[in-house]
């Protein structure tokens, strides 16, 4: 050290940061330091070198940036000394990355270490190497490392294998070179290299099938004797962890059979005594000989045809799940979840001991038990299983109730028996949790609800009850409020008793307290108070006796501050006053959803439902969010309407296109799901009749739309100008229509790349020459499965783009994904179209992005 | 494979963090912070593993171990044994009780290179290289012997003394 040097030590550098009281304070010291270690670094004197970089890795610990040191780096590996060689490669190793350009220098450098004399310099190359090898240096210097396995001190022996393992996974095609010197490393005496060996052996096979071919034939017996003699071997202190020898050697020793056993009978025959004699004789009282275990259990399940020493194997995991040390309860649980693939029968008999878990104290412990307990249901057990859920969820953490009714409800859905179980439980659920279960959680039940008709009466009566005691879970309010305007009726008559009940007396005062109470509460929020508004509406109907006081609790909402509330608490209004001689049809019972399609939905297409919950959230300029408006109008933009819209926007426009066209929903017959189910709806057709209330209406309900299209999205730019569109001629668009009428226009190839083709296929909407519906179909061209796929698409100002979800993200090796596009052309007839488009997905692995433009579609679309 | 070794104190500090996979120094800092987030908040009494796919991508699992005024935090993959590394945390810390005989965490601040040395006998690029401290502690003597002889002016820190104090 230059005793006239600036600089400060390493040690006085740590002291000061560590007396720095603030973070601006400390990056005040390092960026002084900083600053002179710059200024050494140019005035590169060779003895300060060492302590710069020593001081630059602590530095670049904290968080600063170091990259001006890491030529510094070089220059000290370059040098003749042993500690400065030291701190050089470790700054490599800390400081540099494999993807720099630096690293290229440093190839040359390593080379000449790697044959140096003294044998630690050796040792410190290899460990650089191991950490930072790129495909370039594993190719120049494997022969330098190959030759190392069999150098004579065991500490370079052991490194080279291990930087060996690193070579052939950057680079497969080396591994051929290594098998030999693998194989001698497996006849080790020295527990240290004998495990390196043995992680190089397991890598070799891993990337290898004639590596892993020539350790099945040549290598499987020695390694079986290798395993029998540690696990019989008297005392050792050196390698003994809690009287185990060597649990580390164990397990790699039984990590490598597990590859050698896989997919073999032969060698799985040859290792099954050993392994059960592993799974019988290890000692399972300390963490040592349960790391053993639970890798003996891994393997186990891993080779073939084993079954009786599976049964072991899942007993030793039942064991491990009563132990009294949470990390044992966690592996065991990982475990068990990977064996029920092969044995559910035998996880089935620790049921009782799983579900204790789910009561864990530790909520690591607690979901992994669930998420258990979810793979175990079956229809046999699901009804006490979710017995024992529900009542755990009374006294469970509050913060676990979200994932644990979240899972009640996917068990309840999947295994349901029947329907009043099904509604019995979910009631129990949403009184419990109701404010943690998600929106389509009750949406579903709902849907349920209203297709089970013998169970309508039950049903209110249980809601009406449960409302009363839980009356802050708010989708159980929401449901409970639903049930009781379609239902109220059935609510104080005692309709449909079953015998199962107690006999309630209900009174119609009572029923519409529970609904007065929701409006009004304060921490209600804008759905419920919604629903709530509509339910009366309902129920001034279905309650002619008290039809004032409701229309009473409506005028109030006249003043709500919520402006969708006010407008439709006006309308409401309206009809009450105005045109009471058409409000029992317009609230008659609604149509009974279709429960099969909206299970298909919500398992088939989850994103597009997925994205219209989300999607709600475009607020509109005076800070109402469009959900609400779709809430009012009921389930249906969830369950009902059977093409799946992508944004609340596009379901207005529906909904307008819809109704003026369609004849008014008759009663008494079942209209189809698809045509006007929603209250609103019936109120526009039915409405028709007397024209200047209906242009009233629709002019305001355009005006809404009108609203809300503008902020949103360009990317899903529907329009109110079409919708418009649609409503002044009259029109609907039907895709029945479409379909008979036949492609005006050739079918064009959009795009085609080596592994994708795009086709697309048009046809026109009739009396609507501006808008072409489009349907793109896309084709895998590769041998490779594409996943994520998705579709993206970009138009002039004078265009407008709307996309339909895809009819999926998934295109196998040929398969096909179609996607509808809609494409309005406001100059239609003076350009044509044009439209540039991104597609993205995933193969092995790896993200693909393709890009192109679009200019060949047919003339005059 | 391991692919990150961590100590930290209990104010989040780094005192040593070593990632076997190069990541920005950014993104490192940013790992840090979020592992000890996750850790500070976890009461006494429960497991040692925790899910970490957030932070470190599909199939990572994280153990980690709480002595006294740090922690110790390995993270890996799925291909090692959740068992074994805590263990091997184990072995990592007797290791440097030897070494430092009853080691504390101002041990590990000030002889930041030397818990290096120790770390790369134990664990090396990603793999565990050697599982008994005697074997550790008898390498990491020889290498400390080198750098004492090999220069008089001795530049290593952890073997300065004090005679050249300014």
């Amino acid at each position: 050290m230059n005793p006239f040097s600036s600089g400060t030590r390493l040690r006085d550098m740590i002291r000061s940061i560590r007396a720095c009281k603030t973070a601006a304070e400390e990056r005040g010291v390092v960026r002084k330091e900083c600053a002179e270690i710059r200024a050494s670094i140019n005035e590169n004197d060779p003895h300060d070198r060492h302590r710069n970089l020593a001081k630059l890795m602590f530095i670049h610990m904290l968080g600063y940036p170091t990259h001006f040191g890491q030529m510094e780096c070089l220059k000290l590996i370059a040098s003749p000394g042993f500690p400065e060689k030291r701190i050089g490669y470790l700054g490599l190793m800390l400081l540099l990355d494999e993807r720099q350009e630096v690293l290229m220098l440093v190839t040359n450098s390593l080379k000449q270490d790697l044959n140096h004399t003294n044998q630690y310099v050796v040792g410190l190359a290899l460990c650089a190497l191991g950490n930072i090898c790129s495909a370039e240096m594993a190719r120049d210097l494997a022969p330098e490392v190959e030759r190392l396995i069999q150098f004579r001190d065991p500490n370079i022996r052991k490194k080279a294998a291990l930087c060996s393992t690193r070579i052939v996974r950057k680079v497969p095609d080396l591994a051929e070179n290594f098998i030999n010197a693998a194989s001698s490393l497996l006849k080790e005496k020295h527990h240290g290299v004998l495990i390196t060996g043995v992680q190089l052996c397991y890598e070799l096979c891993k990337i290898n099938d004639e590596a892993l071919e020539f350790f099945r034939k040549k290598c499987t017996e020695g390694l079986i004797k290798t395993l029998k003699d540690i696990t019989n071997s008297a005392y050792q202190p050196e390698y003994d962890v809690a009287g185990i020898t060597d649990p580390f050697l164990h397990i790699r020793l039984l990590k490598l059979l597990r590859v050698l056993g896989q997919g073999d009978a032969d060698a799985s025959d040859l290792m099954t005594d050993i392994l059960a004699q592993v799974a019988t004789r290890t000692e399972s009282n300390k963490n040592a000989g349960n790391a053993v275990l639970y890798e003996c259990v891994e393997t186990i399940m891993a080779i073939e045809d084993t079954s009786s020493l599976r049964v072991l194997a899942i007993n030793i995991l039942g064991r491990f799940l009563s132990n009294r040390d949470n990390n044992i309860r966690y592996v065991a649980l990982n475990m068990l979840m990977k064996a029920i693939a092969f044995d559910d029968q035998a996880v089935q008999r620790h049921r009782v001991t799983i579900l204790e878990c789910v009561k864990d104290p530790d909520a690591s412990i607690r979901k992994r038990a669930l998420e258990l307990v979810s793979l175990l249901v079956n229809a046999n057990n699901v009804k006490q299983l979710t017995k024992d859920l529900i009542d755990y969820l009374e006294i469970s953490d509050e913060d676990f109730k979200e994932d644990l009714s979240e899972k009640i409800c996917s068990i309840v859905d999947k295994f349901s028996p029947e329907k009043i179980w099904y509604i019995d439980q979910m009631l129990k659920v949403l009184s419990e949790a109701g404010k943690f279960v998600k929106d389509d959680v009750w949406h579903t039940l709902i849907v349920v609800i209203s297709n089970a008709s013998e169970l309508h009466g039950y049903t209110v009566r249980a809601l009406y009850k449960a409302v009363l005691t839980y009356s802050e879970q708010e989708t159980l309010v929401r449901v409970a409020i639903w049930c009781i305007g379609e239902y109220g009726d059935l609510l104080v008559n005692n309709v449909g008793m079953l015998g199962i009940e107690d006999p309630v007396t209900v009174t119609e005062c009572d029923a519409v307290d529970v609904i007065e109470d929701a409006i009004t509460r304060h921490n209600s929020d804008m759905t419920t108070k919604a629903m709530a508004l509509v339910a009366l509406l309902k129920l001034s109907s279905r309650f002619p006796s008290i039809s004032e006081r409701i229309k009473d609790i409506i005028v109030k909402q006249k003043g709500s501050l919520l402006l969708e509330m006010q407008q439709r608490a006006i309308e409401f209004n309206s009809i009450l006053d105005r045109h009471i001689n058409i409000r029992s049809s317009l609230v008659e019972r609604m149509p009974v959803p279709d429960e099969a399609a909206s299970r298909a939905r919500r398992s088939g297409s989850l994103p597009a439902s997925d994205s219209t919950m989300s999607k709600p959230s475009v607020s509109i300029p005076n800070g109402v969010t469009a959900a609400p408006l779709v809430d009012l109008l009921d389930l249906d933009s969830d369950d009902i309407l059977a093409p799946p819209t992508s944004s609340g926007v596009d379901f207005l426009q529906d909904l307008l296109g819809v109704d003026l066209g369609s004849s008014p929903a008759q009663s008494g017959a079942t209209p189809p799901p698809k045509a006007g189910t929603d209250l609103l709806l019936d109120i526009l057709s039915i409405g028709t009749p007397s024209p200047a209330q209906n242009s009233a209406s629709s002019i305001d309900l355009l005006s809404t739309a009108d609203t809300l299209s503008s902020p949103a999205p360009s990317s899903i730019a529907t329009t109110a100008p079409s919708g418009m569109f649609d409503l002044l001629d009259g029109l609907s668009p039907s895709p029945s229509k479409q379909a008979t009428n036949g492609p005006a226009y050739p079918p064009i190839v959009a795009y085609e790349s080596s592994s994708l083709k795009i086709e697309f296929s048009f046809s026109k909407m009739p009396g609507n020459p501006q808008t072409t519906n489009v349907q793109a179909t896309f084709i895998n061209l590769s041998p490779n499965t594409f996943t994520d796929f998705i579709f993206q698409a970009a138009v002039p100002k004078f265009l407008q783009l709307h996309l339909d979800p895809a009819s999926g993200n998934i295109l196998s090796a040929s398969g096909k994904v179609t996607q509808n596009l809609r494409v309005t052309n406001s100059q239609h007839g003076k350009k044509s179209l044009v439209m540039r488009m991104k597609i993205g997905y995933r193969v092995n692995g790896k993200d693909v992005l393709e890009e192109g433009q679009i200019n060949n579609f047919p003339r005059g679309l | 494979m391991i692919k990150a070794v961590m100590m930290m104190n209990t104010q989040g500090k780094p005192r040593l963090a070593k990632f076997y996979d190069f990541l920005p120094v950014e993104k490192q800092q940013e790992l840090i912070r979020g592992v000890f987030s996750v850790l500070c908040s976890r009461p006494e009494n429960v497991s040692n593993f925790l899910e970490i796919d957030s932070l470190f991508g599909p199939d990572s699992r994280l153990v980690y171990k709480h002595y006294a005024t740090l922690y110790f935090v390995l993270v890996f993959d799925g291909s090692e044994n959740e068992l074994a590394m805590l263990d091997l945390i184990q072995v990592l810390v007797e290791t440097l009780d030897k070494c430092f005989s009853n080691v504390c965490e101002l041990d590990i601040v000030f002889n930041y290179s030397k818990m290096h040395t120790v770390l790369d006998e134990i664990v090396f690029g990603g793999q565990v290289l050697e599982t008994s401290s005697a074997e550790v502690i008898r390498a990491v003597e020889e290498i400390s012997k080198l750098e004492a002889a090999s220069n008089a002016i001795s530049l290593v820190p952890n073997s300065v003394s004090g005679w050249r104090g300014r």
